[in-house]
This record gives C-alpha cells, sequence and structure tokens, in this order.
C-alpha cells in the first residue's frame, strides 16, 4: 500500500512537471549574517531552472509555481560572497538566507569608492585607491598621501619624506600597516616610515585623533594601510610593473602573487626593487641624492566567514643619500649655502650613494586570529613584533666614513585583542586592549655620543566604542581609551649639560654613577593619558552628508623630545630635549559636509585644533664650541591653536572630461607667545583636468596644475654670533620660499593581451621644468626641489 | 592543512627567535671621537725670546661650556715668528693628538688665517700631496706695535686649491677661533 502510494506520488509529480502546472513555492528573507539587517536587491537564481528573482526593500523573495524537488539556488548581493545553497522545496517551503553582508568586510569594494568609511562615524576620512597608488610606485608613501587634501609632507629631500595631517607630523601621526602600528622611530623629522608604498592595497586617512582603536594620540591623525582583500576562491592572480624613471636615471620593479584556495587559504607574496642615482634640479645635479629600497612581504592565512588567521612577514630596507651640501659644520657654513642660492657642492651624476646618508631597516612580523560568534559578533587576538635598525653615516674625519654616527636598535612587541559586538541594528559596541614592550639599543660602537638612549617602553591601553544608529539618516558614536606608558631610559649626560638644564636641582635621584664628565642616569617617568570622541553622521538620502566629531587626545612625550642631546649636522644646530615635558593634550573639533549633485559634487571640511602643553622645537639660545657658534633649539611645550579648512569638489561636464579641485589651508599659532608656529604647510590649490574614453583602450589624460602659497606665517628668524664676520647676524632659517606652480601630467591605456592585462602609463612631474623650493622642504636652505621628471610604467596583470 | 599548520609555527618561532636580542645592562660610555677640544698654537720667535702660547679649549665639545680663550703674552713688532698648531681630543685619556689626523688627510684639510691690526704677514710653511697649503704649520710677521687680532679656521673638504679666502674655499668648519694680541 505504502509502495503504491510512493509509486503514486510520484507519477503524479511526472504529470505535473509534463503539465508545466507545479504549485509549489520557496521564500523567505535574505538578511545581514551579524545583525540580521534585511537585504534587499539580493539576486536569488534557480540554478535548475534559471529563474532569477531579487529580494524587496524588506528583504523578502518568492518564487511560485515550483515542483517539489531538489534544487540549488546560488544568492548573490552586490556586497557578498555569492553563496550556493541546496534546497528541497516541498510544498510552501521557507528558506531564510544568510549572508556575509557587513562593512567590515567591504574592503574590496572601498577599492572603488572612496565614499565608504568605516574607521570611523563621524571623523573626517579620505582614501586613496589602488589606481592612485600605482601611480606612486616610484615615490614614497608621503608624496601619494600628498594628493590627498588636508595631506601635505615635511621632507628632507625628494627620498626622505614624512606625511603631515592638518600641519601634524611624526609622532603625531599615527601609521597602521596592515593592522601593525608601525614603529620605526617616527621621532626625528629626517626618518620617513619605513614603508613600501608598493605593498598596500588601499590607504585610508583619518584627519585627527577619533579612530581610537588604533591609539590614542593620533593628534594629526591615522594613517591605514591596508591589503586589498579578495574572495575566497580557487584564484591565482598577480601583477607586475616596471617603471622607468628619467630623474635619477633609475627606476624600479614591483611584483606581487595571490593564490586562493576554496577553503578559505591563501598566500600572497610581493617584491619590489627600486634604484635611482643621483637625482637634478632644473638647473644643476643634486649631488649625492641616490637611493636603493627593497620591500618584500609575504602573507598567508586562511580566511573564512566564521574564523581565520593571517600571518605576515614584511621587509623593508632602504639606502639613502643625502644632499652632499646640506651637510654643513657651523653657522657660517649655514648663512654661506643659504646666500649661495645653489649649493656648494655639484658633481657630475652618479649612482654612488655617499655620505651623509641613511640606511634602515625593518622586519615586520605579524600573527592574527579572529572568530566570529553568530548573533554577537567579532573576536580578535594579535601578536606583532618589529625590529627596526637605523643607521646614519655622517662626512667624518679619518678612516670613519664607513662608521655610522648613528646606530639604534628598536624591537617592539605587541599583543593586543578586541571583540566588537556587532549583532545588534542599532547599537554597536567595539572593547579592545592593548600591550607593548619597546626596547632600544644605541649603539655606542659609533664613536659619537648617543643622540637617543638606551630605553625600555611599556605600554598599555584599552579603548571602549559605541555607535548607535538612531534610524536610517542619523549614526551617533562616542568613544573613550586610556593608555598608561612608562618609559625607563639609561642615559649619559655631559656633566655640563646635566647642570646647565638645572637637572641637578630638579632631579639628582635619577643619577647613578659620576664618571667624570659625564653621569649615568636612570630617568624613569609614567604618563597617563586619556582620549575621547563624539560625534554624529547624518545622511539624507545617498547625496548628502553632514558629520561632526571632537576629540580629545593626550600623546606622551617622545624619547627625541625627552632626551635628544647633541650636534645636527643638517641643520647646524644642537638639539636638546627636556625630561620635564609632559603629556600633551589635544581638543580637535571637525566638520564634514558632503553633497554630491547629478555632475558635481563638493566636501567642505572645517577643523579647528587647540592643543595645551604643544611640544614644539625652538631656537632657545646659542652655544659656543671650537667649531664655533651654533643655535641651540630646544623643546618647550605651550599652547597653539590650528585652524584649517579642506575644500575639494568635482564637476563631471561630459562623459569625457571631467575636472577635480582641492584647496588646503591651515593656520597654526603658538597663543602663549603669539607668533606663527614653525612647518606649517603653505595654503595650496590644485586643479586638474581628466578625460577618459573607455573605448580607445581606456585612455586616460590628465593635467594637474598644483599652486603652493608662500606660507606669510613663520616664527620670527634668530640673531647669532658670526666668528667670520665677528657680528651679530641674522640667521635667515625661518623665511619661507616663493609660492610656486608646478604643472604635472599623467596618461595611461590598457591592452588585453590574451587573458592578461597591459598597463602602460606615462607620468611627467614638474612638466615646465620649474625652479621652486618647498617651505616644508628641509633642504630649501641648500638647493631647489626636483626638476623635470619623466616616469614610463609597464604594468602586466595576469 | 598540516603543511599549514606546519608554515604558521615555523613562521612565528622565526619571529620569536628573532626578538631575542639586546640585553638590558649598563650602557658603555661613548667619548666623542672626533670631537677637537683643544687648539693650541705655538708662535716661537726667529732669533730668539719668548714663545707665545695661543689656546682655545672647550673640554666639553658640544656641550654648553663655552671655549676658554688664553693667550700668554703679548709678541714683538716686526719680528718674524715660527708657528705650529696642535690640536687635541680632551674628552678621552690619554688625550688624543688629532693633529695627526689632519696631516694624515691633509689634502682634505687646510687652515686659514684672517688677520687684523699689526700682522703683516702669515705665510703657509707646509704642504699637501699636491702641493697646496696646509697650515699646520707657518710663519707670522708681525708690524709695528698695535692691537692686532687673528682668527684661525679649519675647514674640512674644502676646495683646494682656492684663493686663500674662506668664501672660495668652501667646506665644512672643523674649527673656528679668534685671538686678540697686543704687539709691542
Amino acid at each position: 500500500m505504502k509502495n503504491l502510494l510512493i509509486i503514486m506520488l510520484l507519477f503524479s509529480t511526472h504529470v505535473y512537471v509534463v503539465a508545466q502546472d507545479c504549485n509549489s513555492s520557496l521564500r523567505g528573507k535574505v538578511m545581514d549574517y551579524h545583525d540580521k539587517t534585511v537585504l534587499s536587491n539580493a539576486s536569488i537564481l534557480l540554478l535548475e531552472e534559471n529563474i532569477q528573482v531579487y529580494s524587496d526593500n524588506n528583504g523578502n523573495y518568492t518564487i511560485t509555481n515550483l515542483c517539489d524537488g531538489d534544487y540549488e539556488i546560488e544568492v548573490a548581493h552586490p556586497y557578498c560572497n555569492t553563496l550556493f545553497i541546496p534546497v528541497t522545496v516541498n510544498g510552501e517551503t521557507t528558506l531564510d538566507i544568510k549572508l556575509e553582508h557587513h562593512l567590515e568586510e567591504l574592503k574590496e569594494v572601498k577599492v572603488i569608492g572612496s565614499t565608504v568609511f568605516d574607521k570611523t562615524n563621524s571623523a573626517q576620512e579620505v582614501v586613496l585607491r589602488t589606481e592612485v597608488l600605482e601611480k606612486f610606485s616610484t615615490a614614497s608613501l608621503g608624496d601619494a598621501l600628498k594628493e590627498l587634501g588636508g595631506v601635505s609632507t615635511l621632507s628632507t629631500g625628494a627620498n626622505i619624506v614624512k606625511p603631515a595631517i592638518h600641519g601634524l607630523n611624526g609622532s603625531r601621526v599615527l601609521i597602521l600597516n596592515d593592522g601593525v602600528r608601525m614603529q620605526d622611530m617616527e621621532w626625528g623629522d629626517e626618518h620617513a616610515p619605513n614603508i613600501d608604498i608598493n605593498s598596500a592595497g588601499t590607504i585610508s586617512v583619518v584627519k585627527g585623533a577619533s579612530a581610537l582603536q588604533y591609539g590614542g594620540d593620533a593628534i594629526g591623525g591615522t594613517i591605514i594601510l591596508e591589503q586589498s582583500k579578495f574572495l575566497a576562491k580557487d584564484t591565482l592572480f598577480g601583477n607586475t610593473s616596471i617603471n622607468g624613471v628619467s630623474n635619477g636615471s633609475g627606476g624600479n620593479v614591483s611584483s606581487e602573487i595571490t593564490k586562493g584556495y576554496n577553503n578559505g587559504f591563501f598566500i600572497k607574496g610581493q617584491a619590489s626593487y627600486k634604484r635611482l642615482g643621483d637625482q637634478e634640479a632644473p638647473d644643476y645635479i643634486l649631488s649625492n641624492t641616490g637611493i636603493q629600497e627593497i620591500g618584500t612581504s609575504l602573507q598567508f592565512g586562511k580566511r573564512l566567514f566564521e574564523w581565520g588567521f593571517t600571518g605576515r612577514y614584511s621587509y623593508y630596507d632602504a639606502e639613502i643619500a643625502i644632499l652632499r651640501a646640506s651637510h654643513i659644520g657651523n653657522i657660517d657654513d649655514l648663512i654661506r649655502s643659504i646666500n649661495s642660492g645653489q649649493p656648494e657642492t655639484i658633481l657630475p651624476f652618479t649612482y654612488d650613494l655617499g655620505n651623509p646618508r641613511q640606511k634602515v631597516r625593518h622586519h615586520l612580523g605579524k600573527l592574527n586570529l579572529y572568530k566570529r560568534f553568530e548573533g554577537l559578533g567579532k573576536f580578535n587576538i594579535q601578536y606583532d613584533i618589529q625590529n627596526n635598525r637605523r643607521f646614519e653615516f655622517d662626512v667624518r674625519r679619518g678612516e670613519r666614513s664607513d662608521q655610522a654616527s648613528i646606530d639604534l636598535e628598536l624591537m617592539t612587541h605587541t599583543l593586543s585583542t578586541d571583540f566588537k559586538w556587532d549583532s545588534n541594528e542599532s547599537l554597536q559596541l567595539h572593547f579592545g586592549l592593548m600591550g607593548r614592550y619597546q626596547n632600544n639599543f644605541a649603539n655606542p660602537a659609533t664613536g659619537v655620543r648617543r643622540l637617543i638612549p638606551d630605553y625600555d617602553k611599556y605600554d598599555f591601553g584599552t579603548f571602549l566604542i559605541g555607535e548607535y544608529r538612531l534610524n536610517n539618516a542619523f549614526t551617533l558614536d562616542a568613544g573613550i581609551r586610556y593608555d598608561y606608558t612608562k618609559v625607563d631610559a639609561l642615559k649619559f649626560y655631559q656633566t655640563s649639560r646635566w647642570e646647565e638644564r638645572g637637572y641637578d636641582v630638579d632631579f639628582p635621584e635619577l643619577v647613578i654613577e659620576d664618571r667624570g664628565t659625564q653621569l649615568l642616569t636612570n630617568p624613569v617617568f609614567d604618563y597617563n593619558n586619556i582620549s575621547a570622541t563624539v560625534g554624529f553622521n547624518y545622511s539624507s538620502g545617498n547625496d548628502n552628508n553632514l558629520k561632526f566629531n571632537y576629540a580629545l587626545a593626550q600623546r606622551a612625550p617622545n624619547p627625541a623630545e625627552l632626551f635628544s642631546d647633541g650636534l645636527h649636522h643638517s641643520a647646524a644646530r644642537i638639539e636638546l630635549g627636556d625630561i620635564r615635558i609632559t603629556s600633551e593634550t589635544s581638543n580637535k573639533l571637525m566638520l564634514s559636509y558632503n553633497h554630491d549633485f547629478k555632475n558635481f559634487g563638493f566636501t567642505v571640511e572645517p577643523y579647528a585644533n587647540f592643543i595645551n602643553d604643544f611640544i614644539v622645537l625652538e631656537p632657545t639660545g646659542v652655544e659656543f664650541t671650537l667649531r664655533g657658534a651654533f643655535p641651540v633649539w630646544g623643546y618647550r611645550q605651550t599652547h597653539v591653536n590650528l585652524i584649517g579648512l579642506d575644500v575639494s569638489a568635482y564637476s563631471e561636464w561630459t562623459k569625457e572630461w571631467r575636472t577635480e579641485h582641492l584647496f588646503s589651508i591651515v593656520k597654526g599659532k603658538d597663543t602663549e607667545n603669539n607668533i606663527a608656529l614653525i612647518n606649517i604647510p603653505a595654503a595650496n590649490f590644485t586643479n586638474s583636468l581628466r578625460f577618459s574614453r573607455q573605448e580607445w583602450k581606456k585612455l586616460e589624460l590628465g593635467l594637474q596644475s598644483q599652486y603652493v602659497f608662500r606660507q606669510n606665517e613663520v616664527p620670527p628668524n634668530i640673531s647669532v654670533f658670526s666668528p667670520e664676520q665677528q657680528q651679530d647676524i641674522v640667521l635667515d632659517i625661518n623665511s619661507s620660499p616663493e609660492a610656486y606652480h608646478i604643472l604635472n601630467f599623467n596618461s595611461k591605456m590598457e591592452f588585453e593581451i590574451g587573458k592578461q592585462t597591459l598597463t602602460t602609463s606615462v607620468l611627467v612631474n614638474n612638466l615646465l621644468n620649474t625652479n621652486y623650493r618647498e617651505y616644508l622642504n628641509r633642504q630649501r636652505f641648500f638647493a631647489d626641489d626636483l626638476g623635470r621628471n619623466i616616469i614610463l610604467q609597464l604594468k602586466l596583470n595576469y | 592543512m598540516k603543511t599549514i599548520k606546519f608554515l604558521s609555527m615555523l613562521a612565528l618561532s622565526a619571529v620569536l627567535f628573532t626578538s631575542c636580542s639586546d640585553d638590558d645592562e649598563t650602557p658603555e660610555e661613548v667619548n666623542e671621537e672626533e670631537v677637537i677640544t683643544t687648539m693650541t698654537v705655538t708662535l716661537v720667535p726667529q732669533g730668539g725670546g719668548d714663545t707665545i702660547t695661543l689656546q682655545s679649549r672647550d673640554i666639553d665639545g658640544d656641550g654648553p661650556g663655552a671655549p676658554e680663550v688664553t693667550v700668554s703674552g703679548s709678541l714683538d713688532g716686526n719680528t718674524t715668528y715660527t708657528g705650529g698648531i696642535v690640536l687635541l681630543n680632551e674628552t678621552v685619556t690619554p688625550a688624543e693628538d688629532i693633529t695627526e689626523e689632519v696631516a694624515e688627510e691633509d689634502d682634505e684639510h687646510q687652515f686659514f688665517f684672517q688677520t687684523t691690526g699689526s700682522i703683516a704677514s702669515i705665510v703657509y710653511g707646509d704642504t699637501d700631496g699636491n702641493g697646496n697649503p696646509v697650515g699646520i704649520l707657518f710663519t707670522l710677521n708681525t708690524d709695528t706695535a698695535g692691537a692686532a687680532s687673528i682668527t684661525i679656521t679649519l675647514r674640512h673638504e674644502p676646495k683646494k686649491p682656492n684663493d686663500g679666502t674662506l668664501a672660495d674655499a668652501g667646506g665644512e668648519t672643523d674649527i673656528t677661533q679668534t685671538f686678540d694680541l697686543i704687539i709691542n
């Protein structure tokens, strides 16, 4: 009887199929795995029948007139991994589909558009996309970031480029390299980030201390370098690019390859090599400005939706020659350099990297593990280790040209963990803990007294950030972070310096040994810092966005600010730290308004940063040595205001013609002394005209005009005694160079060669070979900036 | 999967091994190797008389202390003096004679003499391998009685040959010191 029933059923089914008259249906809801947000416009494709439907605004989908049976459906959503689900339809069948739709997992989407922000809810943020980064394959991180509004650079020649955000650089700018906070002696003006730009997929910049998850002391801002993400599927892809650079007669080669597997495992290798000889200003060779740079990284891991791990090792090695003419003996040499108008040493072109030069290398290793708990959130734990070694070679007497004058080794271990509760649709919480140990070792074999002493540093940090979605338009955020820092140093002071600074009165207990002319001291300092942020994000529709953010941030002094003690040859000055320095406190207000019309859009971003106890390095007096007189630059603390505005706009005139406009200005003032703040970028205005036509091998042409105003607000010059002239003279070191205008050109075409894509680009920087000097280039006293530079790029994607 | 685990373990252990480095011991004291703390100029009158010594001494080098400048006595008018310069680094014991380094690299060094008042001339008394003046040795001819001053500058990597002026020579200043003299 039972068998008969089955046979009948089968038969009847068969009849139904033949009759194309099935009455069963499949319905359900498509939603986000984490917070159960419904997903509209997801495509549900019934593979066997080739029926496609889309989920509605409530996430609901329905497929009717189905016959009972086993099917497979393909569920796709613009921002999700495509999912294949087997399903048995029997009558009115319901199937709810959970997709991995989450902002945090959208990094591959962000590569395309720069309007998706996820580092903070309400702070000013910008993203540099992969295509833009590729243009800078032969340049530095700082050069690339300069494309963004509000980001400038403090450089020493063309190869040492430090990014500055809203006028602040160094320890006030936190750099996060694939989840690891860079520890690469960022305190020095001529210490550039030890990062190979070719290793980054995208770079986001948060212009303030609002991204508390990364650190509380980013008074300038945070730069976040990330790897491009890819889907978990069986794949092998990569690219190789070769660049030829006319100015410096060199170039670079960069290559990367990624292997992915369906089970989520992946491995990625990347390497690049760059070599340039002496670079040129329009009128002369900039002798000793070559560079050799090697960057390589290896990553592997398993990235599944519910859990995963990543391991990464990266290595960076750079040897950078520094303009020979910038190494000077005393004040008179500096005066002579400033007055002569061109560098004192101009030699024939060479690839040799002579002294002065620096050699830096950075090892970075990390291991990261995450686990997602359904309906709760994501747990993350990471250990990273960094080893940074820096050699600086000076022009020295005797057989010492291969003996470094500075030899520092910085070792950092960090363990961090965080948990993100993202299951609640309207409230998200993010909590984290961080512990860090750092050791600096200054090699005594230099024969030069240590600029930075041996020290151990301990950091502990904890944060809690909340984001509350009031309604579809309005999101509030708030966060708080606490950081504890302890520095334990062992430093030799010259007895005369110890007494001159008054430390013998204030800190007699720090002396542990008297060696006659030098004292061995053991300074131990603690800093307790609180950072907090609060803000909102309001979007009405898709074309209109208003953000407000307030950030309170505190930063403990870095080792240079506390301990630096010595003569700086490139600046002819004695730099002195002060162990009395305390944490600085910043209060920053940021407003961001963005409006997109049909063919036109703009963003206006004013900000104000009020910093108490701002640590500034400035001239405090003169000291005499056998070499002559030197101005003394001391670190001191004062109150400053930084008020600025970034405006950007674009306009699509036709399908092919587009213009982009960027204007940035910032005013920095020492309110305690009522003088202008040093090293504040001049106002600048960048306009670009772009032409693109898909049909012509994706042709892109661009012309960019960069106008940099003169910095009119500079601190007063100082007066010093010149032994050569036997009188007091004004040392013209704070005067700013003239305004300048340079033009840059770029073009790009793509060719399909079989399955591969070949991208060819021609870039011309400083098209008109204009002579100019930039206020924020420390070598402006000695030489003009770079002349015309033609870069040819060939990139093959496979 | 086993290989993956093995690889990750390997990477982790490699990372851990590199982390074990410097010891936390008392650091070694560094004495500046290149600093010149003391310049002593001896002026011996040809034909007999008192040797005059000019000295500039800055025992803390680049430290806050200023150089101590001494002149042992006054010079005689219309007299020729044989001059010699000795440079020392007194931050180390025993003091290091830097003059030797300068003499060894005499093609990269040159002393320059600028005078005012009653000094008639200064003539270089030595040359480097290329026949260019060095100035470790020199002769000084005084004029009639009066006040005078002499500024001695040592330049590293100057243009050689040069026209004898600091402006033409360029290079980096290793020493510069002015002495006020009285000629009787």
